[in-house]
């Protein structure tokens, strides 16, 4: 059982906060920009970041028990199950069954009143 | 061998009595009460479902219009199947027995975190009562699976019952969460994980289930609240959204959930039998590491219900496949359970009785299960009657069959009484008989090719319909028979013995009802929980 529990230092909470402020700040830069096929790939490496920061300091991960830092990464197995097994159906579902892309945004969207209820 | 004394005593300070009135229940962190709590307000919700059920089945007593219109009845098949899911089967086994028994199953004086149980408790009725408030401000008719694009389209307050389900899978989390914790931190000397009993066994399976699964119901619920409010185009196509992909999201969760519900199930019936046949468990170790195979290949197996959805034909295959492993780990517990039976001593009494009839009916809802699961069968048999007889039989069928059979087990700690046994019986004859009245003839219209759902049915099917639509009723008067001898006991029913079944486990170690801190000094565990012959 791990009884001891680390209290992070003020300064290093500070250092902690102000880069989580300046990733926020690039999050924001990173929007306005263009990066072509690295937009999405650079959008989650500057969340991965931050959220990494925030687990292994905020939340602790950093000093606690081996036993809970393999349980929390264990969880990354079931995302990687749900996204592997969707992409079994969305990476390979034929092309035919698309609308073309142009028409789905031309498509006459429904409103409520459209439904047939009875 | 108890004095007059001792006897006050336990009167005295047993959970029901250690202090009086409404407040000090509602306020009360004892898990006993807290539990019993739980209990009655699943009944409730319970009979409502089942007031919706009932109108359902009494519309399809006929093809066309009996008595309401289709919108009606488009509302009363989706407060039934909501309310039955989210607020009945789910919570039913792990929040209400499961808080009841568990921390006495382990020697405890209660959970570990008896504050969070209570907030849990008030959490979930917060959902409920946000879910079915929309009864009277604008009734939903999307089916309690919500599915896009008319979820996203349709009327209703459905943002209200989505919220209400978020909440109450809130309250699921916290409630795993506590009983993990306690598993872990609380179990009496001499407890060993491998001297667990094997109801908690199956709640910590379902407990990490719960953990792992809700949090991806919640944020799809969420993400299906914002495209209703503000079009963010994940799940509507004409915004670039993919409606299939909320099925993915939704069967993530949901098919683990139909676990959630029969992994508490199959914990009362492997405390149930090895007791009234007097023998030890067959394969304990088997049948504990079956719990966490059927946990496991459970959030691998969600694309069986979208063979038809537009999912591509690739993962069909592997979804397919996959299904038909969950036949393995279920078919250790099914030989596990009819082994222990083998040359027992079987007494024949209530909970053994419902403990029988689960098997029945699980078998059935299994079997029927593997034809759902073969990729060129379900093409046939999706959205018929046919997946509506097969989730009742191992759903509900197994859910309240088990529950019915571990109320019946468990009442004498309960309640501190002995249910009456001949009324007993013949209210479970009589909800087994109904049930399979019920849903039997559901297999062959589905086969027939019925949809579900359909307000209107060819006139061919109306015999079936009817048989159908008797047996709904038989299955009410069966539990309302059951429950109404139940209230009856509690009251003429003659005063339970500490251990009235001669069980192993810990809770029978303790009076009937327990002490407010369930032990009058710790318990030290020396034996297994079904070691019957030492």
């Amino acid at each position: 059982m791990n009884t001891h529990h680390h209290i992070l230092s003020v300064k290093h909470c500070s250092i902690i906060f102000g880069t989580l402020l300046i990733f926020t700040l690039l999050t924001v830069a990173a929007a306005h920009m263009d990066f072509g096929y690295f937009n999405f790939p650079l959008a989650m490496l500057i969340a991965t970041i931050k959220a990494s920061l925030v687990v292994f300091y905020f939340m602790g991960l950093k000093f606690d028990s081996t036993e809970n830092r393999v349980i929390f990464f264990s969880s990354f197995i079931f995302l990687a199950i749900f996204i592997v097994l969707i992409s079994s159906d969305v990476l390979f579902r034929k092309a035919d069954v698309y609308v073309p892309h142009n028409e789905i945004f031309n498509a006459k969207k429904f409103s409520s009143e459209e439904v047939p209820h009875d | 061998m108890y004095s007059d004394t001792t006897a006050d005593q336990e009167e005295k300070n047993n959970y029901l009595n250690h202090s009086k009135g409404i407040k000090s229940w509602l306020t009360s962190l004892d898990h006993k009460r807290i539990g019993v709590m739980y209990l009655f307000s699943i009944l409730i919700f319970f009979l409502v479902g089942g007031i919706f059920a009932l109108i359902v089945r009494t519309e399809l007593w006929g093809p066309t219009k009996t008595f309401i219109d289709a919108n009606t009845y488009n509302q009363a098949f989706t407060y039934h199947g909501t309310i039955m899911t989210f607020m009945v089967i789910l919570p039913l086994i792990p929040s209400a027995i499961g808080n009841i028994i568990l921390p006495m199953q382990l020697g405890a004086k209660d959970v570990a975190f008896p504050r969070l149980n209570l907030i849990s408790y008030y959490v979930y009725m917060s959902g409920a009562l946000l879910a079915v408030v929309t009864l009277f401000v604008g009734r939903v008719d999307t089916g309690w699976t919500f599915y896009t694009p008319y979820s996203i389209r349709t009327g209703g307050a459905t943002i209200l019952v989505l919220a209400g389900a978020f909440l109450m899978g809130f309250a699921a989390i916290l409630t795993a969460l506590n009983f993990i914790v306690t598993v872990h931190k609380l179990r009496a000397p001499g407890l060993t994980w491998s001297k667990l009993p094997l109801f908690i066994w199956c709640l910590y399976a379902t407990n990490i289930i719960q953990m792992l699964a809700t949090p991806v119901i919640a944020l799809t619920l969420m993400l299906l609240t914002f495209e209703r409010l503000m079009g963010i185009g994940i799940f509507d196509a004409t915004l670039g959204g993919d409606p299939v992909l909320f099925q993915h999201f939704f069967w993530f969760y949901s098919h683990p959930a139909v676990y959630i519900m029969i992994l508490p199930a199959m914990g009362i019936i492997n405390e149930v039998i090895p007791v009234f046949s007097r023998k030890t468990i067959f394969g304990y170790g088997g049948m504990a590491v079956a719990v966490f195979g059927i946990a496991l290949v459970s959030f691998v197996v969600w694309g069986h219900h979208m063979f038809t959805s537009g999912q591509s034909e690739t993962a069909n295959f592997i979804f397919s496949l996959i299904t038909m492993f969950v036949a393995v780990p279920t078919g250790i517990k099914m030989f596990g359970w009819i082994a222990t039976m083998y040359q027992g001593s079987i007494r024949l009494d209530t909970p053994m009785l419902y403990a029988l009839s689960f098997l029945f009916v699980f078998l059935v809802g299994g079997l029927t299960g593997v034809f759902l699961a073969t990729l060129p069968l379900n093409v046939h048999l999706t959205d018929t009657y046919f997946v509506v007889a097969h989730f009742h039989y191992t759903m509900v069928g197994g859910a309240i069959m088990a529950f019915l059979a571990g109320l019946h087990y468990w009442y004498p700690k309960f309640v501190g009484k002995m249910y009456l046994e001949i009324p007993a019986r013949i209210g479970c004859v009589l909800t087994f008989v109904g049930f399979n009245v019920t849903f039997l003839p559901q297999f062959v219209m589905g086969i027939r090719g019925l949809p579900r759902r359909y307000y209107d049915y060819p006139p061919e099917f109306t015999q079936l319909n009817q048989v159908s639509t008797v047996g709904s009723f038989l299955i009410a008067f069966g539990l309302l028979w059951t429950f109404l001898f139940l209230i009856i006991s509690a009251y003429k029913g003659p005063k339970a013995p500490r251990n009235p079944w001669g069980a192993n486990t810990l809770e029978w170690q303790t009076s009937s009802p327990p002490y407010h801190e369930n032990f009058e000094t710790q318990p030290i565990v020396t034996k297994g929980p079904y070691d019957y012959h030492s």
